[in-house]
């Protein structure tokens, strides 16, 4: 019984044939009895999700969080699916039924599609193909285009405003986050996720660490979250694209956003943290969710906390970040990686890894030295002497002292 | 009729089906979410021929990219004022008589053509389609020039398009 | 299972339907989407005589990849234009943009 789901899908198909179904048939059936197992156990996760949200924000605020609804509050997630099911549905004056209705679906689609190419455990996966990563990059893009959908069919100036900006942030930060994906690409040799954890002999966030770190903050950018939540800033332009949305379709953005977190939290871990990787794993293969699991869970826990820690960046900051720090740095990281890849063909696995690794650890270093320069120009700058506000009758010549 | 078949019909009249709504749409973003369905159905068609990088690179590069940018362009350029009237040139009958003509002449002309008929051979098992053309678009017996002048008329578009849609201030 | 034929017949439906929507529309975004329908129809049509004719010889992809690349640029290009002549006009619909014709 140690690969249960193998086992539970052949016992099927015996099953399905003796009934006289075609193959073909059987296939669909099982992969259809697939694709709801999966959707229905990633969308409960998505539940837990909002109670762990709403603790952690607590527990970093240094208060409590829900602790009425349940032991610890953890029915508080059902209570509020609970009132948002009861919301009154609003269809905004003027808006455009049909899309309006349905940019949540796609955003909150776009994420579960999402989960077809997560390698679960060595037998198990969604849909083993071999453009994994370029998939990944393609259900990225369709993101974008529900927040658009939702941002033009409410018939709102804000709503608007706010599509065109998370539109503007989510694009560009794809650059650095698909520079950033074809680092374990390059150094898998292939592009399908099963081959990528098979290869990770050393996990690859200790080979190339500085890729993960640009992954993880172009994922951030793309998630929408704060310090690049601009999209949100219910300051600025009062919650953005999804203002003139109510009840259960604001819940499925809600959801989205945090399940989107999680899977990227997946990837990530996939990608860079050996994925179901672990002890006992090729023995016992239903331990490979489990570690798939801790470690989502982990870097999970790292997005919160960087959420919790950052104050909000500015729309021309962020993406002068994106085009002048974070995509160069990828770019020069690549063709690093790539020439030392090369250069270093037939070299035994610890050597590679440890050569990779010092090559990050320069680029970092050197990165940091740059930075330093840059800040202190800017801090003297800054630190000039500068005109005081007056009152029109005062000489400003003389206060400032000719010059 | 067997599975592919009932795939290929229903993604073939999606495409023709959005591909119709695209040119006949008076509002002009309903007319660019058709044509996002219709390329998701090219897609698929993808799919169905074993090309399984240009599936993914049609969604992240005419889906991802350019139906946004369209969709972006339409939203810039919209007149305040809905405008009346048709939005067909008078002489549209003319160009749907030309299309029709042009679609029966092809079809006439390649049913004629012996291997209009090719079935389908099973590729190799080991066939990694993305390994061979990545190969061949940078080996210098392959196709390195194409693909390295394609690049430089990226940059001069990236330049061009900068450089065009700048405001001008005066 | 599919012969060629289908997918030959639905490239050519498709090319047509994007020469209507060309030579019939007046906006000029619609006459873009136009282009980038028979653009699609050619890549299929390539990456279908690929796949039927001569799949040991890569070169029908390749060349769909480069015609990806041009229309993307095209494209870019294209509406870069059409933002700048709204900016002028007001108006990109293509009747009334004819200062050239004698």
């Amino acid at each position: 019984m140690s690969d249960p789901v193998n086992s539970i899908a052949a016992w099927l198909r015996a099953i399905f044939s003796g009934w006289g179904l075609s193959d073909g048939l059987i296939t669909v059936i099982l992969a259809l009895l697939g694709v709801v197992i999966l959707a229905t156990f990633v969308l409960v996760v998505d539940i837990l999700l909002v109670w762990i949200e709403r603790k952690m924000v607590a527990r970093f605020q240094d208060r409590f969080g829900p602790n009425r609804v349940g032991p610890f509050g953890i029915i508080q997630p059902i209570a509020d699916v609970i009132k948002l099911l009861i919301k009154e549905d609003i269809l905004p004056i003027g808006a455009d039924k049909f899309i309006f209705n349905l940019a949540p679906i796609i955003a909150l689609a776009t994420v579960l599609l999402l989960w077809a190419v997560v390698p679960l455990a060595p037998t198990v996966i969604g849909a083993d193909i071999n453009v994994a990563v370029l998939y990944v990059v393609a259900i990225g893009s369709i993101g974008t285009l529900g927040i658009i959908m939702a941002g033009w069919a409410s018939n709102n100036k804000y709503a608007l405003l706010g599509a065109f900006r998370t539109v503007a942030q989510m694009i560009a930060y794809e650059v650095p986050m698909i520079i950033a994906l074809l680092v374990p690409v390059l150094l898998a040799r292939s592009m399908g996720m099963q081959t990528i954890v098979a290869a990770q002999s050393p996990w690859y966030i200790f080979v190339v660490p500085l890729a993960a770190v640009i992954l993880l903050v172009s994922s951030i950018a793309e998630l929408g979250r704060t310090p690049f939540d601009i999209s949100e800033a219910e300051s600025e332009i009062v919650a953005g694209f999804h203002i003139e949305y109510t009840g259960m379709k604001f819940g499925l953005f809600y959801a989205g956003e945090l399940l989107h977190a999680l899977t990227v939290s997946a990837l990530i871990s996939t990608l860079f943290l050996g994925g179901w990787r672990g002890p006992f794993v090729d023995q016992v293969p239903i331990l490979g969710p489990v570690y798939l699991f801790i470690k989502a869970f982990l870097v999970y826990y790292l997005i919160m906390w960087i959420r919790y820690s950052f104050p909000r960046v500015r729309i021309d900051q962020m993406l002068g970040f994106n085009w002048k720090f974070l995509t160069p740095l990828a770019l020069f990281l690549l063709i690093v990686v790539a020439i030392l890849d090369k250069v270093l063909a037939g070299v035994p696995t610890l050597w590679y890894s440890l050569v990779m690794l010092g090559a990050n650890l320069l680029i970092v270093w050197g990165t940091l030295l740059i930075l330093r320069k840059y800040a202190r120009t800017e801090r003297i700058r800054i630190g000039e002497e500068r005109p005081v506000a007056v009152s029109p009758e005062t000489d400003v010549k003389e206060l400032v002292g000719q010059e | 009729m067997t599975v592919m078949h009932v795939v290929f019909l229903i993604t073939a009249v999606v495409s023709l089906g959005g591909a119709v709504m695209v040119v006949t749409a008076r509002n002009l973003i309903h007319a660019a979410l058709w044509l996002i369905l219709t390329l998701f159905g090219v897609a698929v068609m993808y799919g169905l021929l074993s090309a399984t990088f240009f599936t993914v690179v049609q969604v992240v590069i005419y889906i991802g990219a350019i139906a946004i940018l369209m969709i972006f362009a339409i939203m810039l350029t919209r007149r305040v004022r809905q405008e009346p009237g048709s939005n067909v040139n008078k002489g549209w009958w003319l160009a749907g008589l030309i299309a029709l003509l042009l679609f029966t002449s092809l079809v006439w002309m390649l049913s004629s053509w012996p291997g209009f008929q090719t079935t389908l051979q099973e590729l190799p098992q080991d066939f990694d389609s993305i390994q061979v053309l990545g190969t061949a678009l940078v080996s210098p017996e392959g196709y390195v020039i194409p693909f390295e002048i394609a690049s430089v008329l990226l940059l001069a578009a990236l330049i061009g398009a900068v450089v065009v849609a700048w405001e001008r201030k005066s | 299972m599919i012969p060629l034929s289908y997918f030959l017949v639905f490239a050519a439906a498709l090319f047509c339907i994007g020469l209507y929507g060309v030579l019939a529309r007046k906006n000029a975004i619609a006459i873009l989407m136009g282009i980038e329908l028979m653009l699609n129809a050619v890549v299929i049509n390539l990456v279908a005589f690929w796949r039927f004719r001569s799949p040991e010889s890569i070169t029908g992809q390749a060349f769909g990849v480069i015609v990806f690349a041009v229309a993307a640029a095209e494209v870019a290009v294209g509406l870069a234009l059409f933002i700048s002549i709204f900016r002028r006009r007001n108006s990109i619909a293509a009747d009334e943009i004819d200062l050239l014709k004698w």
